[in-house]
């Protein structure tokens, strides 16, 4: 490294001592440990800032926190996933001596020979780790791999295929509430208001169109030219619109955080704002 | 002072936008890292000197809303905390709303969270922000929290059909049977509303697939901006509402202020979040224009040259 290098850091490890304190002085007589209180707010703000300023350029303070990110949260669901998924779902349905030393409620009625079959299948599974005998892991995960396609054909066929079929045949006149009771009363009565009649029959024409157009898109089995080609490019309209709808969400939503972020640095740390 | 605060921050960030659009058209270029600094300053600037706007709610956000208040009191209201602290910003807002509108209306609310950080999540929002308003409001009668239970898709294929299968306690180890809330719910068949509130897997569209269209229960969403728009396909028939992103949770806090005076002086995280997010929209929207006549400019110079 670089002697340059060496004095920010030292800079920046002077400025975390210098906030620590500062903020365990403004947080005394509020919290008991308001020692430990004033540290992790201060290393939160840090790892924060650390993150951040990837944005300027790579350096070894976000290196740091994209780290300690990584391996604190791998340690952080590998203990979860004991005490929640062995802990908690299977020991309460295995033993009850288990149960009791674990201190999680047993569940009397419960036990049952199949219960062992995961314990199996989640040994074999660890044979991945084993020099020779990887192979026998591919056995739970062919199970795995089976369960979750099965369980999630039938979900996946009703709610996102049958479902949604049914859901775009829409009435292109007189759209739900209000029934069609004929053109003139339709224009004598017309209401452009969000709820009305006119935007909701609007909206089932665009879905009509939309899917429609959008599926000729998806055709390649015909040359796209002509009417058909007009319609593959109204298509492609419609895809673009959609993309841009889910950017626009998909901004507001970083954006989100990032004010999350600033309000946590502005009110925890910095104390701008109440 | 916010005023003024706001003002001289408009006066430097639209300044900082001319300038850089006088000197992109001078063909200098514009490093990235100065859009950073504008999102930085348009984000922190409506922080410091808070902004809110009127929000009307649209017809999604009003679906749910209406729902909420036309069941009638007592009614068996499951909320879903699927979130973890990095979603927290952006849903937390709304999952405090609901859950505040609920109790409001007298309805029994089941707390629970299909991810382990939600729980966490769950209990500091039970603490700080929910139940500090309803000291009327008792555990295990009123409202209870069942907790976080592993298995992501399998809990809800398990409650589905038995509750008690998948949650014998509540999260402080309390029997379901000796919860009173529980007395007439066996399933999530027996329930009047659920509403998931998350954005990743498992989340409102598993709530969707698992539990609405199979158990025709009535899913309300609460959702991550990011996840929003593949969730609309399901409106109105698969779900009763949509709250999208924190857009959604500022149009339900403004609903639920305006229809109920209790809630006049609530805290409303998702209104004051719309003033930093205006105000970055208009920036990336800037941004955009400079780009697309910067692109025209370098164009029309290139056809003058040829």
């Amino acid at each position: 490294m670089r002697r340059s290098t060496y004095i920010v850091m030292a800079v920046v490890l002077v400025l975390f001592l210098v906030s620590w304190l500062l903020k365990s002085l403004s947080l005394d007589g509020t919290s008991e440990n308001y020692v430990l209180q004033g540290f992790l707010i201060t290393f939160s703000a840090f790892l924060t800032l650390a993150v951040l300023s990837f944005l300027y350029k790579d350096n070894p303070f976000y290196k740091f926190a994209e780290h300690l990110f990584v391996g604190v949260s791998a340690a952080f669901w590998m203990c979860l996933g004991f005490w929640t998924t062995i802990v908690q779902n299977l020991i309460p349905r295995l033993s009850e001596g288990l149960a009791r030393f674990f201190e999680v409620p047993p569940q009397p009625g419960e036990y049952n020979f199949f219960f062992y079959i995961p314990v199996i299948l989640g040994i074999l599974l660890l044979m991945r780790l084993a020099p020779k005998g990887g192979w026998i892991s591919r056995w739970p995960l062919a199970f795995i791999v089976g369960t979750t396609a099965g369980l999630n054909f039938i979900r996946y066929l009703r709610s996102d295929f049958i479902k949604q079929i049914s859901n775009t045949f829409v009435p292109l006149l007189g759209a739900q509430p209000h029934q069609w009771q004929g053109a003139g009363h339709f224009f004598s009565n017309i209401d452009l208001s969000a709820s009305g009649q006119f935007v909701a029959m609007i909206s089932n024409w665009v879905i009509f169109i939309g899917v429609f157009t959008g599926l000729i898109y998806f055709y390649f089995s015909k040359e796209h030219k002509g009417a058909f080609g007009a319609g593959s490019r109204v298509g492609i309209w419609i895809l673009m619109l959609t993309f841009g709808a889910s950017f626009g969400y998909t901004v507001m939503g970083r954006i989100s955080l990032l004010v999350g972020r600033i309000t946590f640095l502005f009110r925890d740390w910095l104390e701008l704002i109440s | 002072m916010a005023n003024i605060g706001i003002i001289i921050s408009l006066v430097i960030i639209f300044g900082g936008l001319l300038a850089l659009l006088i000197r992109s058209v001078k063909s200098k270029e514009v490093d990235r890292r100065v859009i950073f600094l504008f999102i930085f300053v348009a984000v922190a600037a409506p922080i410091l000197f808070p902004v809110t706007f009127s929000e009307k709610a649209s017809p999604v956000v009003k679906a749910i809303f209406n729902k909420v208040e036309s069941l009638p009191a007592g009614s068996k209201v499951l909320l879903s905390f699927d979130f973890d602290p990095a979603m927290a910003p952006e849903v937390q807002p709304m999952a405090n709303a609901i859950s505040r509108h609920c109790l409001y209306k007298g309805h029994k609310v089941i707390f629970m969270s299909l991810w382990a950080t939600g729980q966490a999540l769950l209990t500091q929002s039970l603490q700080d922000f929910i139940l500090p308003g309803f000291p009327e409001k008792r555990n295990a009668v009123d409202w209870v929290n069942i907790g976080y239970k592993a298995g992501n898709e399998g809990v809800l294929n398990v409650i589905i059909t038995d509750f008690r299968k998948m949650f014998p306690t509540d999260v402080n180890t309390v029997p379901l049977d000796s919860i009173k809330i529980f007395d007439d719910i066996k399933s999530c068949k027996d329930l009047d509303l659920v509403v998931s509130i998350g954005g990743g897997k498992p989340g409102p569209k598993e709530w969707i697939l698992f539990v609405g269209d199979p158990g025709n229960v009535p899913i309300g969403v609460g959702t991550a901006a990011v996840v929003a728009p593949q969730l609309y396909p399901y409106y109105p028939a698969q779900v009763v509402g949509i709250l999208g992103g924190v857009k959604g949770a500022a149009e339900y806090e403004y609903t639920l202020k305006e229809t109920h005076s209790r809630f006049a002086d609530m805290d409303t995280p998702g209104l004051r979040m719309m003033g930093p997010q205006t105000l970055a929209h208009v920036v990336i929207m800037s941004f955009i224009i400079i780009g697309n006549i910067i692109y025209i400019a370098g164009r029309r110079r290139e056809k003058k040259r040829r």
